[in-house]
């Protein structure tokens, strides 16, 4: 028993352990006269000289156990060092939590912005560029999985325990009594980012999981109706440019002093704050549609 | 020296987190387990970044009854930044697993060192 657990531990460290996902059942199948070069990589142990450089790698491996406590206790030691000079835990005196910029924000946040979370509007309003860039990071991202993970044909669905799992009566239920309840709470997270916790990205979040736990308990083609690779384009690039098209209109406005139509308005309505709850919008649907994206294209290859 | 660790003891949970995962992603040869290593110290930065907005005693910086005191509220500028780091590390890890299920597919191990040698073998049979 415990020689089966060790073995399977020095496999697993080795990386040789099988990939859940039998996705590689295809590509197996190699060429008649790759056969004799199976298992990969056992042709260059051949020459002495090879031999002998795998008997040194051995040695090294067996040493890395010691490296990597010498080299923990090295990089935890210095910094530890450094954090016994640090303010203590909690006090209001450090320069970071007495400065001028958190007074700032927290004396003015309020009337500037109209957000009644000080967060969200140092977010979505001062710092709005910034979080402009976070979210074309995300569709960055989903870009480049798609580039490395898109099927290029309509292929069969690679066989996985994800079917097994979509007749499964228990995940079902449990996804036909929770998804909805999840939807709404999603949204409610995100319509209630400036007004509380929250915010476009939780909510995102959110929402994404949902669509993940209906898309893995039901058939992803019901889903695909709706969000396919299409209307995912459609729904990300339309909330990126509004975004970005909102933000400059603001920008413009400000900086030459004009009226805008979005006003801070009255704190602690959910029509106020101005920008914060179109941009949480838009934030959240990109963020719900990655999710999504990112799941769907590791499991099935495309959206 | 003992007390001052002892008082600012959540940075010294980060900054353990942060040398666990360094190690993590430095010494260990597969793939997977250099992703859980980033992440672990992505998060270890989370901790330590949040902690240092944190005071005691004050509430979060959600205005109630209407006072925008800032001897009320802690500081509201780690949670911004760590909202940017949090949705920086999820896209930089999910590229990472994409590019490591690619490289699976091709050479059908995680290890470094056999990819390292079986790539180093495809480009001596090329020519």
């Amino acid at each position: 028993m415990k020689k089966k657990l060790l073995d399977f531990l020095r496999e697993w460290d080795e990386g040789n352990f099988e990939f859940s996902m039998k996705m590689t059942e295809n590509q197996l199948k190699t060429r008649p006269e790759d056969q004799d070069r199976l298992p990969p990589d056992r042709s260059w142990t051949r020459t002495e000289v090879a031999r002998a450089a795998q008997s040194e790698e051995r040695a090294f491996r067996r040493l890395v156990p010691v490296f990597m406590g010498v080299f923990l206790f090295a990089v935890a030691g210095f910094l530890l060092y450094v954090v016994t000079e640090m303010p203590a835990f909690g006090s209001s005196g450090t320069p970071a939590n007495s400065g001028e910029v958190m007074r700032r924000y927290v004396e003015s946040g309020l009337s500037e912005t109209g957000a009644v979370n000080i967060v969200a509007g140092i977010i979505l309003d001062y710092r709005a560029f910034d979080t402009l860039g976070e979210s074309h990071v995300l569709f960055a991202a989903t870009i480049a999985v798609m580039i490395l993970m898109l099927l290029e044909r309509e292929e069969e669905e690679p066989i996985s325990e994800l079917r097994i799992l979509r007749n499964d009566l228990v995940l079902r239920n449990t996804a036909k009594i929770s998804v909805p309840f999840l939807l709404v709470f999603g949204i409610y997270i995100i319509l209630n980012g400036h007004l509380g916790p929250g915010g476009g990205f939780s909510g995102g979040a959110v929402i994404g999981g949902a669509l993940i736990l209906y898309s893995t308990a039901y058939a992803p083609e019901s889903l695909r109706k709706v969000l396919n690779l299409r209307s995912y384009r459609l729904i990300v690039i339309a909330a990126l440019g509004f975004y970005s098209f909102a933000k400059c209109y603001s920008f413009f406005c400000g900086a030459n002093g004009l009226e805008t139509v979005f006003t801070a308005g009255t704190p602690g309505r959910i029509f106020s704050a101005g920008l914060i709850l179109p941009l949480n919008t838009a934030v959240g649907l990109v963020v719900s549609c990655t999710m999504y994206g990112f799941y769907s294209l590791f499991t099935r290859g495309r959206i | 020296m003992i007390e001052m660790l002892w008082n600012n003891r959540i940075q010294v949970a980060a900054v353990i987190l942060f040398a666990v995962g360094l190690t993590t992603l430095l010494l260990h040869r597969n793939l997977l387990k250099k992703i859980i290593g980033l992440n672990i110290m992505d998060t270890a930065g989370y901790l330590f970044l949040t902690s240092l907005g944190y005071i005691e005693g004050r509430l979060a910086p959600i205005v109630t009854e209407g006072s925008t005191d800032p001897a009320r509220y802690v500081n509201p500028l780690p949670a911004g930044l760590v909202l940017t780091g949090i949705v920086v590390s999820v896209s930089v890890t999910a590229v990472m697993l994409a590019l490591t299920l690619r490289l699976y597919r091709r050479y059908h191990t995680l290890n470094l060192d056999e990819i390292y040698k079986a790539v180093h073998r495809e480009q001596e049979e090329e020519p």
